[in-house]
């Protein structure tokens, strides 16, 4: 507290004086008849001194009320990129670690490790400006290229009350996290240099626009900044999980199935790292959802709950299906669906109340079940990891189901007052949530086919079979994640 | 001199050591080996892919020993292995030539 009592009572001294100053005008010519003379007494006497004091006051308390809000939202903007961070190293990088098979290990997780270092390279050279720069429809500008710009200073179209290095540096944990999601379909048989190659490629071509054009001021989908077909998407649901499902499915087609599949079993090497990865995925969680509130307010809480909610309900409901159909419930099953419900949640996070996140929830552990045992199954796609059929599939649902459940009472971003979502009686939203959705899909998929094309050119997309044989580990790192002899 | 090769369930393995161990024998070798017999294997679902999982872990114990010695070794693992469910493992004998100590080159019985 910087209030000490002294200075609280000369404030206090002061702001009564000017609001008597600005009163006593008025009251003065209500009052005229009966008793004008002690209040123009008083109003003469404080002509000279106290305004400008109060004036100089009042600025300094306005100056010291932005600082303190400045800093509670940054501190919490910068734990949460931290999270969002932790997301993929080591959350996703353990997750998908332990469903891979034991020569594969070090190969999955050293491309999430790739994908921290490279994007925050190229995020710093043009990434940032590409998705937030400018005000095009379709991609940002070159307007902070090699982070020109960007400083101390918050940007008031985006986050007005921290840093724009903050918002910066959180923006680019999810341009981490997104391409690495991808990798869960592309497991345990791409090359790595192709798998580099195709990533730094993707990020620029597909991830930048879209993220423009959901987030970015005067970009096509964006909700609150001048879109024209304004698409909720509070963290990311079509950002994120849309284009990197979408892709992951293109990348499963193109690359074929694996060795052996599905004749030869191919469990996960260790449901135990799996399940640490998926903890560590529900906490970093947090930072990625109540984070995108921008700032340490109530629509940060809000996103908080909603996306607790959704998923401990998404991991209630993959599991009863689980336990419906198998007559078992596995650890396996109630992890993934904790995933799925964080992904459904992703885009609705900020807009929905705590029951409509418990209903998101529910539907996306049935629904993402129901795509990786069995639609998988029929179309005989080997989408390793289930990329897709978590992240496209979950993201999708969530997308759509945000247009249903979205209400003002939440977050009013048409305005105070105005219709969000379909609850609100707002049905044209699940409309513009469609054209978003069918946007990200078409974008991702023509997108992601045509740079495997030309990444198959360059530096080849698969690895030769034997080396898928003998594992990635030791053919493309030329080490073993377990020595165990040794 | 005879060889006993006895392949057991793991979770006999330490009875079945503690009682060889009582009636005197100084010396085994163990290895977690993977196999079936008649048992048949367990179901496991991953994502709603179903592995048949027909190789179940097992312990195999082998040990040279005097002829005089084998019956009552033999009598000790059956008693002490054996749950009388389908997977309690086999006893293999057969003979052995020659066994020679590395360190002082001694030959025979001498050797176990």
């Amino acid at each position: 507290m910087k209030c000490v009592g002294w200075k609280c009572s000369l404030s206090f001294v002061l702001v009564l004086g000017a609001f008597l100053l600005t009163v006593a005008p008025l009251s003065a010519q209500q009052t005229a008849a009966s008793s004008a003379a002690p209040l123009t007494i008083v109003a003469s006497a404080a002509t000279s001194e106290i305004p400008r004091a109060v004036n100089e006051k009042l600025a300094q308390l306005d100056k010291d009320v932005k600082a303190a809000q400045s800093s509670a939202d940054n501190a919490w903007m910068l734990v949460s990129a931290l999270l969002v961070l932790m997301m993929t190293g080591p959350g996703l990088a353990l997750f998908y670690g332990g469903l891979v098979r034991r020569k594969n290990t070090l190969a999955i997780m050293m491309q999430s490790f790739a994908l921290m270092a490279l994007i925050t390279v190229m995020w710093a050279l043009v990434g940032y400006s590409l998705c937030f720069g400018g005000d095009g429809h379709f991609i940002g500008s070159f307007e902070h290229a090699f982070l020109r710009g960007v400083g101390a200073d918050p940007n008031p179209d985006y986050a007005g009350t921290i840093p724009q290095l903050t918002f910066m540096v959180y923006q680019l944990m999810f341009a981490i996290i997104t391409p690495a999601l991808i990798t869960g379909a592309t497991a345990e048989r791409m090359k790595f240099s192709g798998t580099v190659l195709f990533l730094a490629l993707w990020f620029l071509v597909v991830y930048a626009p879209l993220a423009h054009m959901v987030w970015g001021k005067g970009g096509f989908l964006n909700a609150s900044l001048g879109g024209k077909f304004p698409t909720l998407d509070f963290a990311g649901g079509t950002v994120v999980h849309i284009s990197s499902g979408v892709s992951a499915l293109v990348c499963a087609l193109y690359l074929g199935k694996r060795t052996g599949y599905p004749k030869q079993p191919m469990p996960p090497h260790s449901l135990v790292l799996s399940f640490i990865g998926a903890c560590l995925l529900w906490v970093g969680w947090f930072g990625f959802n109540a984070g995108s509130a921008l700032a340490s307010n109530s629509l940060a809480t809000s996103a908080f709950v909603a996306t607790h909610f959704a998923a401990a309900a998404a991991a209630l409901s993959w599991s009863a299906a689980e336990w419906f159909k198998n007559g078992r419930a596995s650890a396996l099953g109630a992890i993934s669906g904790a995933v799925a419900g964080l992904v459904a949640i992703t885009p609705a996070a900020g807009f929905v109340g705590p029951m409509p996140a418990l209903a998101i929830g529910l539907i996306a552990g049935v629904v993402c079940y129901w795509m990786v045992t069995k639609v998988k199954a029929i179309f005989g796609y080997d989408d390793a990891l289930d990329a897709f059929g978590v992240h496209g599939a979950g993201g999708t649902i969530g997308a759509l189901l945000t247009g249903v459940f979205a209400q003002q009472v939440i977050n009013p971003i048409f305005g105070a007052g105005k219709a969000v979502g379909a609850l609100d009686g707002h049905w044209g939203q699940v409309g513009n949530q469609l054209v978003g959705v069918l946007i990200a899909w078409v974008f991702a998929l023509v997108g992601t086919l045509v740079l495997l094309k030309i990444v198959d050119l360059l530096t080849g997309i698969r690895v030769p079979e034997e080396h898928e044989i003998e594992g990635l580990d030791i053919t493309q790192h030329g080490e073993e994640a377990y020595n165990l002899e040794s | 001199m005879m060889k006993i090769e006895a392949i057991i369930q793991p979770s006999r393995f330490e009875s079945v050591k503690d009682a060889l161990r009582e009636i005197g024998i100084e010396g085994m070798t163990v290895t977690e080996v993977r196999g079936h017999g008649r048992q048949k294997g367990h179901t496991e679902v991953y994502r709603g892919r179903e592995y048949t999982v027909d190789l179940l872990p097992k312990i195999k114990l082998e040990m040279v020993l005097p002829d005089a010695l084998v019956n009552r070794v033999v009598d000790t693992i059956l008693k002490t292995a054996k749950t009388g469910k389908i997977g309690d493992g086999k006893i293999f004998l057969s003979r052995v030539e020659e066994a020679i100590r590395i360190r002082n080159e001694e030959r025979g019985e001498n050797a176990l």
